[in-house]
């Protein structure tokens, strides 16, 4: 592919582009043949495909990967994952197996090849976006091995040569035990086939305690070997982007692709980029160091414990801080509302600590001070509900994180109650929430049943579109929203209908 | 989806509030408020700006001779300490804050083994990129923080430590290129941290819901033990599981301690890895509300059983003997709330309250006594009650990590051998072959060890020893003189070992069998 577009710029470059040439373009300019429904992109694709393809099968995979971004957003588990993504990847991605006997086996492949490879040359560029790109790409893959057959994914597996040493007879005498307390709870464990590989390898099955550690080699059960392929394609392909990010530079000079390249990673965002300084504020309202208990009836729970812890100890923990700094931040508390909200909280703190200890956070977190980059970005954006839920849980003595995910059940219901919530109905929803893990879920109900006036309201007068009623996976979205809402009528409607 | 706002975290936002800030846990504040200041951002922080304050005795005293321990008389400037007594730190303790800079500059002058820490870090006799790329940095007096300094040699470190007199320094990961010329570079994400050792930090403040004996930053023999356990288990998994031979733990200087894993294996590890390592190790989990702590499947993992069965043992006699947790009875209610069954935590309820101080192990026992005398709720099973039990036992005595240090690459920790400021302790490595005979109290202090300094009589021989004594004693080093000598003998065993597995790790597999650190 794209053949005509590097033959341009190559003579002049021929000597110093060896590893671009190896990366892009194949000088045999050979068929390229998919004999497996899954496909490891280690063959650059070298066919001439026009500009309208280029752009049109690179759209359909975008749509794909921030489809599945979200459904991690959403925290959605793998079956349900599959079965949302089902209809859209047939749509728009669509693979078949060998033995579909589909006639479009290689139109399927081959689109997926080359849309594969346009959006690394889009999502190279900047380290983000690598780490993002090969994510989803990873849940792409994953997906579509797991709805493999036995047989095709066996000959897949066979053809990207895993190594892996089986282990002997002896060994598994040896370590009977061991291995029967990480094979779960199969009873005929003794024909499971085992196989030795460094730990390396299977990272995330040593993370989860999911294998039988000895001097440094993990034992892997044959039916493990999915998360084995899967990290080999994430290895593989990470190394790859970093590739491409090297070539990069000289793809600048195509005039054609550039902008088309640029539009596609401009538009790979997701929730999680939702927040927008300028729309997440709210026209009209008091956000001063002195409002805020106020306003904390509008917070989510997570926030509203930090504030409550806050106000119960006079202190908060760093990741407390930084959680609670940058989402008053969100709301707009402006920089010198902040240290004066979080001095007069600090109250049992010297003026000379809290100028030594947290002031310097602070003036950080709105970009007053710090390097460059940060002044320049204005500090940070306020945390996602995905970065609250996943990153940094909380230890013993700290109030940041997600009350639905990181309390125990107990104690979510006790802080509930606290902030009024007690309806039998909203607490067995919430339990049940918890229990499959749909922490966002839990929070949208509670949400849902403070407002539940405003929202009938909301939506009887047309004042706010159901899009603007989806789900909130964000604290600072929650805020506004309820603000919004619980002020219908005050605030003017047309600054309602011009957000989101 | 809306807006590209790509309003994305600038690219210090990582170190400067996640993973860069130095959360060993032994700083003076109360918790992790450490003030975050990278260089740039502090006035008086810029190179050669300190000099205005130098006196002009510290001149002289810097341009002492090169030799790594020069044996020096003893400077007037010291504190007198009695005659009768040189080796006994307390008597100076009182008078002399360990922070105090002519301490300090003593300390690193005489008794700090900067070129067996060039060594560790550089892994080769000659100065190459793992340790002239290496960041290091730089806590001042007035809590200003230095990041991104690096130095071609041990010279030049022990030069600039000496001239900046820090309170301490903390060791970084080796960089891409040097840290120093980060901002000359053109392209940012040139500047990448590519390895450092795997380092684990345990600290006595995560285990105050358990400990009774002492809270915050005290600590006593008796907690201690938990230190002692997560040793033992975290060193045992890392060896046996992982097959990591590198490992040193280091005394924190208070009330915790820190593990280097140095093979290059381990060195070269990226972040996933690291945090594939850290979960594979925690085991207790969730914050002061998240109710029960241990939550594993069954059957356990091996490197849970193993780690039962060291624990077991300790939770007897460290735990209910020697801490009694659950003596009043709101602690006690805690660990009812970790066991199954509602009737059967009545019984004990009741039994409890009618024998007010009734001791933990007592209490311990107590369970299985009622569960069998069929007080218990008829649908109690053993096996869920043992398993109960057992998860009682790991949140008592498994390590609770701060994982975060773990977890990431370019992640600080305070630098072996350096003196914690509020204890005076210096931080020595633990000989984990004997370690219970490891006592966080008398680690040497730096004012103990320079009075031992002062106090030393050329091998204990007194004024009547020989001249062939005599003479040997003109070459005996400062730290030789001292208590630190077993502890800097055992460091320069673990490097000497690092380096050779370095320098050919073909023959490593024959004789790693005694590489611990010997002492
Ligand atoms: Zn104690």
């Amino acid at each position: 592919m794209l053949r005509q577009d590097y033959n341009r710029i190559d003579p002049k470059r021929r000597n110093v582009l060896d590893y671009r040439k190896k990366q892009f373009a194949d000088p045999a300019y050979k068929e390229t043949e998919y004999p497996h429904r899954l496909n490891f992109y280690a063959t650059p694709p070298t066919a001439d495909i026009t500009l309208e393809q280029f752009e049109q099968w690179a759209i359909d995979r975008l749509r794909i990967l921030a489809e599945l971004e979200a459904c991690s957003f959403r925290n959605k588990s793998p079956a349900e994952t599959a079965s949302h993504m089902k209809p859209l990847l047939e749509k728009y991605l669509p693979l078949d197996s060998n033995t579909s006997s589909s006639s479009k086996l290689f139109a399927e492949r081959q689109k997926d090849h080359y849309s594969h490879f346009i959006l690394r040359l889009a999502f190279a560029s900047t380290e983000d976006l690598r780490r993002r790109f090969s994510r989803v790409e990873t849940m792409l893959f994953r997906l579509r091995l797991n709805e493999d057959t036995l047989r095709e994914r066996n000959a897949f597996v066979q053809s990207i040569n895993l190594d892996c040493e089986p282990v002997t007879e002896e060994e598994r005498n040896e370590y009977r035990d061991e291995l029967a307390a990480t094979a779960g709870f199969r009873k005929n464990n003794e024909d499971e086939l085992w196989f030795k590989v460094d730990w390396e390898r299977v990272p995330d099955l040593v993370e989860g305690r999911r294998v039988f550690l000895k001097a440094g080699k993990a034992y892997v059960p044959s039916r493990e070997q999915a998360s084995m392929v899967v990290a080999e394609f994430t290895q593989r392909l990470e190394r790859a982007l970093e590739l491409t990010a090297r070539a990069l530079p000289r793809l600048d000079e195509d005039d054609r692709l550039t902008p088309i390249l640029d539009h596609l990673s401009k538009n790979f965002t997701t929730p999680d980029a939702s927040y927008n300084s300028s729309t997440s504020s709210v026209p009209g309202a008091d956000i001063s160091a002195r409002n805020v208990d106020a306003l904390s009836s509008h917070f989510p729970l997570c926030m509203q414990h930090l504030h409550r812890s806050l106000r119960r100890d006079s202190h908060l923990k760093h990741f407390g801080r930084l959680q609670y700094t940058l989402f008053l931040k969100g709301i707009g508390l402006n920089l010198e509302e902040s240290l004066v909200f979080w001095r007069t909280s600090f109250n049992k703190v010297s003026d000379d600590t809290f100028n030594k200890e947290y002031k310097y956070n602070v003036r950080h977190s709105y970009g007053d001070v710090g390097g460059d980059s940060n002044r320049r970005g204005g500090g940070y954006s306020p945390f996602s509900c995905q970065k609250i839920l996943t990153e940094h849980p909380p230890g013993p003595g700290e109030a940041h994180g997600c009350p639905y995910r990181h309390f125990n059940l107990e104690n979510l219901n006790t802080l509930l109650q606290g902030v009024g919530i007690s309806d039998r109905a909203v607490l067995q929803g919430v339990k049940q929430d918890k229990d499959s893990q749909k922490f966002h879920m839990a929070c949208n109900r509670v949400f849902e049943y403070v407002h539940k006036k405003e929202i009938q309201k909301a939506k009887e007068e047309g004042i706010m579109t159901s899009a603007q009623l989806e789900t909130i996976v964000h604290p600072n979205e929650y805020f506004k929203r309820s603000y919004l809402l619980k002020n219908l009528g005050k605030v003017k409607t047309e600054d309602v209908k011009m957000e989101g | 989806m809306p807006h590209s706002v790509s309003n994305s975290p600038p690219n210090d936002m990582e170190q400067i509030m996640g993973d860069a800030s130095p959360q060993n846990g032994d700083s003076q504040t109360t918790d992790n408020d450490i003030p975050m200041a990278e260089a740039e951002e502090t006035p008086t922080a810029t190179d050669g700006d300190e000099k205005k304050d130098v006196k002009l005795e510290d001149l002289f005293a810097d341009v002492d001779s090169d030799d790594e321990f020069p044996s020096s008389k003893p400077a007037e400037t010291k504190p007198s300490s009695s005659p009768e007594a040189p080796s006994s730190p307390m008597d100076i303790e009182t008078d002399v804050k360990a922070s105090d800079p002519e301490i300090m500059r003593m300390f690193y002058q005489r008794l700090f083994p900067w070129r067996h820490l060039f060594q560790w870090l550089n892994h080769s006799p000659t100065p190459t990129n793992d340790f002239g790329h290496r960041e290091f940095a730089l806590t001042l007096q007035g809590d200003i923080y230095l990041r991104y300094m690096s130095y071609p040699t041990s010279d030049l470190l022990r030069k600039d430590i000496l001239s900046k007199m820090p309170s301490r320094f903390e060791i970084g990961p080796v960089y891409t290129t040097n840290p120093r010329d980060r901002k000359t570079l053109r392209n940012l994400s040139a500047f990448k941290p590519l390895s450092k050792e795997l380092c684990f930090d345990i600290d006595l403040t995560d285990y105050d819901d358990i400990r009774t004996c002492c809270d915050k930053a005290n600590i006593c023999n008796k907690c201690w033990q938990f230190m002692t356990m997560a040793i033992k288990v975290i060193d045992a998994a890392l060896r046996d599981d992982f097959g990591f031979k590198h490992i040193m733990w280091v005394y924190s200087g208070r009330r915790g301690a820190h593990a280097w894993v140095c093979d290059k294996k381990a060195r070269v590890m990226d972040d996933q890895k690291r945090r594939a390592v850290a979960g594979y190790l925690e085991v207790i989990r969730g914050g002061a509300q998240s109710g029960k702590k241990v939550n594993v499947r069954r059957p356990l993992h091996p490197h849970l059983s193993r780690s039962l069965d060291i624990l077991a043992p300790h939770f007897q006699t460290d735990v209910l003997e020697s801490q009694d947790p659950w003596s009043t009875p709101a602690r006690a209610e805690h660990l009812l709330s970790l066991l199954p069954d509602k009737t059967l935590n009545d019984s004990l309820r009741k039994k409890w309250d009618s024998s007010p101080g009734r001791a933990s192990a007592s209490k311990w026992a107590d369970i299985d006594a009622v569960a069998k005398s069929g007080a218990g709720g008829k649908s109690l099973d053993t096996r869920t009650l043992l398993e109960a039990k057992q998860d009682v036992v790991l949140e008592y005595t498994y390590p609770r990590l701060d994982i975060e240090v773990s977890k990431k690459l370019n992640h600080l920790l305070k630098s072996p051998f350096v003196v914690h400021p509020g204890t005076g302790r210096v931080c020595v490595p633990i000989n984990t072959k004997r370690l219970e005979e490891f006592d966080p109290l008398a680690v040497p202090t730096v004012q103990g060890l320079l009075a031992e300094i002062d106090g030393w009589e050329g091998g204990g021989g007194g004024g009547g020893a020989g001249a062939e004594e005599e003479g040997k004693g003109e070459n005996v080093q400062d730290w030789e003189k001292t208590s630190l000598k077993p502890y800097i003998e055992a460091f320069r065993g673990f490097v000497l070992a690092l380096m050779k597995d370095e320098r050919d790790p073909k023959v490593k597999r024959e004789r790693d069998e005694d590489e611990g650190m010997e002492f």
